[in-house]
């Protein structure tokens, strides 16, 4: 109604170019190893050759020798800093974690020693040149290894870093699967990937003082890094201020800082001048964190009409030895029936240790589940005998079905996965298709159609510690242009460009007078950033919001100048103009030299100057919802996959840059079609790493990526401005797309088995019915059938032996870890016990509830309930051995999950 | 180990410098002229990313020592805008396309194609094509950079289909 809503949408919408480009094109960017400053030395690391073993000694008096080496440093020289590798949840690690390997190396490439020295040149000569011995043992490589293998570190129960879930189905669920009509068994066997962002990992640290630490480095958050390097480094006194001006690429590798940076952060301290590190692309693919290697089974009973009944997963993950989270990807489960209507699911979700590099975050963590529900419904339809896009008709959650509720119960209030689906198929003439298909069968050519749907939880916020809302400040100059700091980061993501739409739009003046400024933890306020397809959401709201505030607040004081009714006011193209008064109109800048410089001008009550800030807090989580096609055609002679056309019918709700969401769409694909087809990081027996170099590890080139074709259906979510998140969408929905593709071409050949990659050497094998691909990696566990208990690695049977008379001593208080799907959660307990009752209280961030349960020997039992962030009841089941205690939380729908706390002494300590 | 003295001209202006004989190309316009829009991505010439102009034609600058290049020609992408500021038709191009995101890899595409379509040179949208399969870029899926290729080749740039 009034000239500003009219007006909306002046930006926010518009195909803008980025703000960031001119600069990148030309060469001015500002990347990490383009920091230089005086006295600046450098690192190399000597890396473990080895996986497993322990380190009997280290020389390091010839490499001393070389001219322009100043320092070597081995953990035994960083131990004297008190160092808890925390993750991203700023919670300490399972087990703990050291800078560079101490006493003990667990995978190859593991750094062991640091060279400080004039060049990074002199500094491998002398790397090269320290002289480490080794015991080397048998190690840990696959997840198979893990199982049944010896245990990866000493100091833990067994392999498995964490669980949740029911290690035996349950009899109803049983039931269900093997009494259904048709019973559908899938499974993946999914390869571990490295992120590979262009520019490696690298720091640059200086210490300024005794009580400044300044860090650029590549990462996806400065604030997050600030935040991370502050507790795990115990500086809370220290001024910690990050720069990171341009990233190139994060993908999850980038979160935190991990071994290296903190290696290199403690040698600066210590040592006392700026040192940097840049990764090069040899230690980037042995030595960075990784991510996926995955198996999962998935079972699914269908009525004899199609219908889902009963649903039942198996998963697993390789941890490697030092995670960066110890993960048993709870999300895979949490998500996996979000978009479809499934009456029962049941799981069991587990990450193992290995001698293997660490696992990190990798666009779209939990794309495990899409991947292997939507080529299971393939699987299916080939199996019952329909067509793959009506198997999911039956099953998918319409719009008319909303609002309900997930079988994991979560609300699912607003998305549009079958809606994007006939839109897909509206786009895309299906019966065509399958007549070019079948002519081509007649020619020898197998063409194959893949069509995959999915939902994807984006812009979290507020059940995760460091998932926070998003800020925003913007001010409107005395110059009359205007300038944003955010909290927001960009590894490529254009935030300085779509923050600057959105401000634009809402405050009414033109995109080229709005800079936005970020990457730098003195700037702006806490958000970890780029992490879970967040920033447009979140951040996007708050620019929003905090530009109508300042709209206001300039009406406010244009009104009060012009002595005019406020409501007439309206700003456009930096000009306040009066509805009906074109003479009164004035500059913007006259405004604020007022707002600044005048005092005595200003209404009663007007706080001087522009500006305004909010931080905005959406909604829990906001659904993207997607459907994708793809068609491509498998060679019969050589089994290389040609991909033809590939369709993305994507809902991200509002979207500030059409061009922006396309290009996180496109990146995502991209990323997809190397996951499926090429990138494989793979080990030898020995846990060498066999892909050291970009001719081993293959990235898509530009002649394995197609054009994108792109169906936008723009369903608002219920934050402000309306947006979905769209980080990772492509690289979740784009593997099972092209892997159902490639099974449709090749379906007259039977099952193509989902071991990624899917190489032409294996595709050519199932073509002409042959190994061909020689069994690369090891064949995995067979999955035990339902209802098999499995027989795990070692000592977990260590629980029970004490005799009941034992008292618990369970009373007092205790420090605990609970692994919930949320991540690990801190908690204090208090107990009290007079016989068998027990009486006390948990306590967390989120409040203190109080329960009463019962004590055997040393056994103690007690139930709560939450109703945070949902309805269930927690039943605790404990077993104290002296000051440590251990046991399990079953959590309803969610399984159960490992607890460990330690008794809390009233020492005086820090 | 021993020096160099290694002269050449970067982006017009003459740079001399004393360089090992095993530093590359890359590093000596990097670290010794400081033109830090030489970006390394791989060290082991499979990215691109490093690409720079030598003597007119498009060259791996990790893969070149300093020494080799002694009286040649180099152009980075500081270099390669008009002294008014004014992009050149390659920046232009990808600058309209959205055809980067993070900008690492991009100063070596822009150098590329910029050597393949200076001079007065017309190559095809399938030579183009096929020289950007020589270079790596995780961000984008190559939409823009084949938009941009499809402009320079003298067509027209074709949206999303």
């Amino acid at each position: 109604m009034t000239a500003h809503e009219i007006k909306a949408g002046r930006h926010i919408g518009r195909r803008l170019q980025r703000k960031e480009d001119p600069r990148l094109l030309s060469g001015r960017g500002q990347f990490v190893d383009d920091i230089s400053l005086p006295g600046m030395l450098h690192v190399a690391f000597a890396r473990s050759p080895i996986a497993r073993g322990n380190i009997l000694s280290i020389r390091t008096d010839v490499a001393r020798e070389v001219d322009g080496v100043h320092a070597i440093l081995t953990q035994q020289d960083l131990a004297r800093f008190k160092v808890d590798m925390i993750n991203f949840y700023l919670l300490p690690p399972e087990l703990p974690i050291t800078p560079l390997a101490g006493g003990r190396v667990c995978y190859v490439g593991e750094p062991v020693a640091l060279v400080i020295a004039d060049s990074r040149h002199i500094a491998e000569d002398a790397a090269s040149l320290i002289e480490i011995e080794y015991a080397e043992e048998d190690p840990v490589v696959s997840i198979a290894d893990a199982r049944h293998g010896p245990l990866v570190h000493a100091e833990s129960e067994s392999n498995i870093v964490q669980q949740m879930g029911e290690e035996e189905v349950s009899e109803e669920l049983d039931a269900l699967l093997k009494g259904a009509a048709h019973l559908v068994t899938q499974k993946v066997v999914h390869q571990r990937i490295s992120q590979s962002p262009m520019e490696t990992r690298g720091v640059v640290a200086v210490r300024d003082g005794t009580e400044e630490l300044t860090l650029y480095i590549t990462c996806q958050s400065p604030h997050m890094v600030a935040r991370w390097t502050s507790l795990a480094l115990g500086l809370p006194q220290t001024a910690i201020r990050v720069i990171a001006k341009d990233v190139g690429g994060g993908f999850g590798l980038k979160n935190h800082p991990w071994k290296e940076e903190v290696a290199v952060i403690l040698a600066a301290l210590s040592f006392g001048r700026p040192l940097k590190w840049i990764e090069d692309r040899y230690e980037n693919l042995i030595a960075a964190n990784q991510a996926r290697e995955q198996e999962m089974v998935l079972q699914i009973a269908f009525d004899g009409d199609g219908k889902m009944l009963a649903s039942h997963g198996d998963y697993s993950c390789n941890n490697g030895a030092c995670p960066q989270v110890a993960d048993c990807n709870i999300a895979v489960h949490m998500f996996l029936w979000a978009a479809y209507k499934m009456p029962v699911y049941g799981f069991l979700t587990r990450g193992w240790y290995s001698n293997t590099v660490g696992l990190a975050a990798y666009r779209g963590p939990w794309a495990m589940e899409s991947l292997i529900r939507e080529t299971a419904l393939d699987k299916a339809a080939r199996q019952i005998g329909i067509d793959p896009l009506e198997i999911r008709r039956r099953n998918l959650v319409t719009l008319r079905d909303q609002p309900t509720a997930s079988c994991m119960n979560i609300p699912i209030e607003d998305i549009t996965a079958a809606e994007c689906l006939e839109k897909l198929v509206a786009y895309f003439d299906i019966p065509a298709f399958r007549k070019e298909q079948e002519a081509a069968r007649k020619e020898g050519r197998y063409l194959g159609l893949g069509i995959a749907t999915y939902v994807e939880p984006t812009g979290s916020a507020g059940s995760i510690a460091t998932m926070t809302g998003e800020l925003a400040q913007v001010r409107i100059e005395p110059t009359g242009m205007v300038t944003a700091t955010m909290s927001t980061h960009s590894q490529g993501h254009g935030t300085a460009t779509t923050m600057a739409q959105c401000i634009a739009d809402r405050l009414g003046v033109a995109y080229e007078e709005v800079t936005v400024y970020e990457g730098d933890s003195s700037r702006g306020g806490f958000s970890p950033g780029a992490a879970g397809s967040r920033q447009g959401v979140i951040a996007g709201g708050a620019a929003i919001r905090a530009a109508e505030m300042l709209a206001d607040k300039v009406k406010v004081l244009a009104a009060h100048l012009l002595q005019i009714n406020k409501e007439l006011i309206f700003i456009e193209e930096g000009m306040v103009h009066v509805t009906g008064a074109s003479d009164k109109s004035r500059t913007l800048r006259s405004i604020a030299e007022v707002a600044y410089g005048e005092p005595s001008r200003l209404p009663p009550g007007f706080e001087p100057g522009l500006e305004a800030q909010f931080r905005y807090q959406p909604p829990p989580l906001t659904l993207t919802s997607g459907a994708n096609a793809c068609v491509v055609e498998v060679s019969g002679e050589t089994g290389f996959v040609k991909i033809r056309r590939w369709i993305s019918a994507e809902d991200c709700g509002t979207q500030i840059n059409p061009a922006v969401v396309e290009g996180q769409v496109a990146g995502g694909l991209a990323q997809a079609i190397g996951t499926v087809l090429l990138e494989e990081m793979c080990f030898d027996a020995r846990g060498n790493p066999t892909a050291a170099t970009y001719k081993d590890y293959l990235l898509p080139s530009i002649s394995d990526v197609p054009v994108f074709e792109f169906v936008h259906a723009d369903t608002p979510s219920q934050t402000i401005g309306g947006m979905r998140g769209v980080g990772e969408g492509g690289a979740i929905i784009g593997p099972p797309t092209l892997v159902n593709a490639i099974s449709d071409a090749l379906s007259i050949f039977g099952e193509v088995p989902v071991e990624l990659p899917l190489t032409p050497a294996k595709l050519l094998g199932i073509i002409e019915g042959r190994d061909i691909a020689g069994h690369a990696h090891a064949e995995p566990d067979s999955k035990p059938a339902v209802g098999e208990p499995l027989v795990e690695a070692s000592a977990v049977e260590t629980l029970a032996e004490t005799p009941p008379e034992v008292p618990a001593l369970i009373d007092g208080d205790w420090k605990m870890v609970l692994s919930t799907p949320m991540g690990p959660q801190e908690m204090k307990g208090h107990f009290e016990s007079e016989g068998q009752s027990l009486s006390g209280y948990l306590s967390s961030p989120e409040g203190e509830q109080g329960f009463t349960g019962t004590v055997e020997g040393n056994r103690v039992t007690f139930d709560l309930k939450v109703v945070k962030p949902l309805k269930i009841t927690l039943k605790y089941d404990l077993t104290v051995e002296g000051d440590k205690l251990t046991g399990k939380v079953k959590m309803g729908i969610f399984g159960s999950a490992k607890l460990m706390g330690e008794r809390v002494r009233e020492a005086v300590e820090a | 180990m021993s020096k160099h003295d290694v002269t050449m001209t970067i982006n017009g202006r003459r740079h001399s410098g004393s360089v090992e004989a095993r530093i590359s190309l890359a590093d000596f316009l990097r670290d010794e002229a400081g033109y830090t829009g030489v970006h390394l991505g791989c060290e082991h010439g499979v990215c691109g990313a490093c690409t720079v102009i030598v003597d007119g034609n498009a060259v791996r600058s990790c893969l070149m020592l300093a020494v080799q290049a002694e009286g040649s020609g180099v152009k980075t992408a500081e270099g390669l805008a008009a002294p008014d500021g004014a992009l050149h038709p390659v920046q232009q191009a990808m600058l309209d396309e959205h055809a980067l995101q993070c900008g690492f890899c991009t100063p070596g595409v822009v150098m590329t194609l910029a050597a393949l379509t200076g001079d007065e040179k017309k190559p095809t949208e399938e030579q183009l094509l096929a020289a950007m399969s020589g270079h790596l870029c995780r961000c984008t899926g190559y939409q823009g950079i084949r938009r941009a290729v499809r402009r320079l080749a003298g067509a027209e740039a074709g949206g999303n289909s």
